[in-house]
């Protein structure tokens, strides 16, 4: 089984958003970068294919020679090879036809995206390379098992679950579920090393067209003070929430 | 140039998100000049939608269950039917998991978590919600055909009155690889994405045996139960129940966070709810600057009192 995971390159949760030039950037400056989390389920249950099933798993990533630490990142958590497609991630819509221009060449039975990145939160890169190559697809992917073409897949939905069969090739958009946190790898010190012998390969874009553009960001009005209640007094918090929020 | 909406349903009723979807439809319809058009499938109660200024309902009927594929090829082929140049989706899971599919389908260019009305029609141009609530983009969609994906809970639902006309769109749909084996889903609770008011609890609440205290606030309210990352992780409660930036969005009207520090991830997923209250025994607490109204105290005394009073003040309303 061959096994694509596409990793997209986003700042830490914990970063402060930050615009320059006039609001048109995101200010780089002092954040650290890590594999999407909803990225890095998915990779970790590609290794779990890898280590019982023998599975080859590449993993991919569309955007400029900055991504590549994080690719690196991906290659110590066990992947076989990276493809770094070296052109500006400017929208889903381009960065899923470059996925798919390398998809064709390759031909892999399962893709393994995140529901959504973190930083632009699109959701919208697995659905569109299912969509691009007609293959089967289950977004919102919790759980994964594949036994010869054929798949099992659960799908978290508005209120619980849903069982899916299905056959490959697959792509998923995958979430906590596929493995648990406790499952995820720190890379030891054998898999960094290995890692720096690994293929990273830099690939031209094929010339894929964009779909929007940024204008400019903006950042969320300042949010006023909070306004305290005694722990003695929830009668206080009832009349706030009913006569003044209007929420009760 | 027109304007389709996708409405959803469940249980072949038209669902509240619909009506939120619908009113944006129709706001950038008024814009355009035009008129709105909803497809649904398996709708009975289409006509609700005229409420919401839809003109027309495109009903298709579909046996078996929820397809993203089969749904997407008949919305397309109604937007194509229709000559539709923009198409307007909800942010639900169904709509998230459907909507790329259309978009490639019509060789559209498709904006998600959209907050408002287009603030230029040429070049169409949104406002959409990034890096998980902590920043807004202002961004063109530059092809010619264009799907929104509204926000939950941020347009709102305008209520407008028109005579709506429903009719039987008569497609063949797309046939799917993807079968669904079994569905498992509480009927007789609301869920996190459908709730008005949220009631979440953190670590604070010291383990799942205090968990009633929750759900007794959440009766009472009519409100979803929701939970931080590491009480799902500890098996507290369900994945299901976790919100946050790694976890379920949340915009409800009304967010109550008990025994919730308020980490940066976790107030990334909730901000955009409307009204934010947090109850936890620690002051400096970084969930107090993030909410609208707070209770410096012991949640195991604070809870219980709530409940009692709310009971009593839900009693006389
Ligand atoms: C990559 C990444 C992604 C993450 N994603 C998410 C996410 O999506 N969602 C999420 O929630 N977290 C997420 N986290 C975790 C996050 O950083 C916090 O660790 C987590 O939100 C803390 O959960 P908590 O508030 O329940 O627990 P704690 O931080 O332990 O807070 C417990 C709170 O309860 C209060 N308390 C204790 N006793 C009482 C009492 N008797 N009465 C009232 N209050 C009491 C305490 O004062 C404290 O503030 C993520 C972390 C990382 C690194």
């Amino acid at each position: 089984m061959k096994i694509l995971v596409c990793i997209s390159h986003v700042p830490d949760t914990t970063s402060k958003i930050n615009f320059v030039e006039s609001d048109t950037k995101f200010d780089t400056n002092g954040v650290q970068y890590i594999i999407n989390p909803n990225d890095e389920f998915g990779l970790t249950r590609a290794m779990w294919f890898k280590e019982k099933e023998g599975a080859e798993v590449d993993v991919i990533n569309v955007g400029g020679a900055e991504t590549e630490s994080t690719l690196r990142k991906a290659l110590a958590i066990g992947a076989d090879t990276a493809i770094r497609v070296n052109t500006e991630a400017l929208e889903a819509s381009q960065v899923a036809q470059e996925i798919v221009a390398v998809i064709k060449t390759r031909e892999y039975d399962l893709v393994i995206a995140g529901r959504e990145s973190i930083d632009y939160n699109g959701g919208m890169v697995p659905g569109m390379i299912a969509a691009m190559i007609d293959a089967s697809y289950v977004n919102n992917c919790v759980s994964l098992e594949i036994s010869g073409d054929k798949a099992t897949a659960v799908r978290e939905i508005d209120g619980g679950k849903e069982t899916l069969t299905t056959s490959l090739p697959l792509v998923i958009g995958g979430q906590k579920g596929l493995v648990e946190e406790s499952d995820l790898k720190i890379p030891n010190m054998r898999g960094i090393m290995m890692a720096r012998k690994k293929q990273l390969n830099v690939i031209e874009p094929s010339g894929a067209t964009t779909k929007a553009t940024t204008v400019n960001y903006e950042k969320p009005a300042p949010k006023g003070e909070v306004k305290l209640v005694d722990a003695a007094n929830v009668d206080e918090l009832i009349n706030l929430l009913h006569n003044e929020a209007n929420v009760i | 140039m027109s304007v389709l909406i996708y409405a959803e349903t469940e249980g072949g009723k038209v669902k509240k998100v619909a009506f939120e979807v619908a009113s944006y439809g129709k706001a950038v319809a008024d814009q355009m000049g035009c008129e709105v058009t909803a497809v649904a499938f398996n709708a009975s109660d289409a006509d609700v939608l005229g409420s919401y200024g839809i003109n027309k309902v495109m009903n298709i009927s579909h046996e078996g269950n929820f397809d993203a594929k089969i749904y997407a090829s008949g919305i397309q082929q109604a937007a194509e039917q229709l000559g539709a140049s923009v198409v307007v989706v909800s942010s639900s899971a169904d709509s998230r998991y459907l909507s790329p599919l259309v978009a490639v389908g019509l060789n559209a260019g498709y904006a998600t978590n959209v907050v408002s009305a287009p603030s230029s029609l040429a070049p169409f141009t949104v406002k959409r919600s990034v890096f998980t609530n902590k920043a807004f983009t202002h961004a063109e969609i530059t092809s010619e055909n264009k799907i929104i994906g509204v926000s939950n809970n941020a347009f709102g639902s305008v209520e407008n009155k028109v005579a709506c006309t429903v009719e039987e769109f008569t497609v063949s749909l797309a046939s799917s690889s993807v079968n669904v084996a079994s569905v498992d889903k509480a009927t007789d609770k609301v869920t996190i994405a459908d709730a008005e008011v949220v009631v979440s609890g953190g670590r604070g609440l010291k383990g799942p045996e205090n968990w009633h205290m929750i759900e007794d606030l959440a009766e009472v309210l009519g409100a979803a139960t929701a939970c931080s990352k590491p009480v799902s992780d500890m098996g507290w409660r369900p994945h299901s129940e976790h919100v946050g930036q790694t976890g379920k969005p949340v915009a409800s009207n009304l967010y109550i966070a008990i025994g919730v520090s308020g980490a940066i991830q976790h107030l990334a997923g909730i901000n955009s709810s409307k009204v934010k209250v947090v109850i936890n025994s620690d002051p400096e607490a970084p969930f107090f600057k993030a909410a609208d109204y707070g209770i410096v105290g012991d949640a195991f005394e604070v809870v219980p009192q709530l409940i009692e009073k709310l009971k009593a003040f839900k009693a006389q309303a």
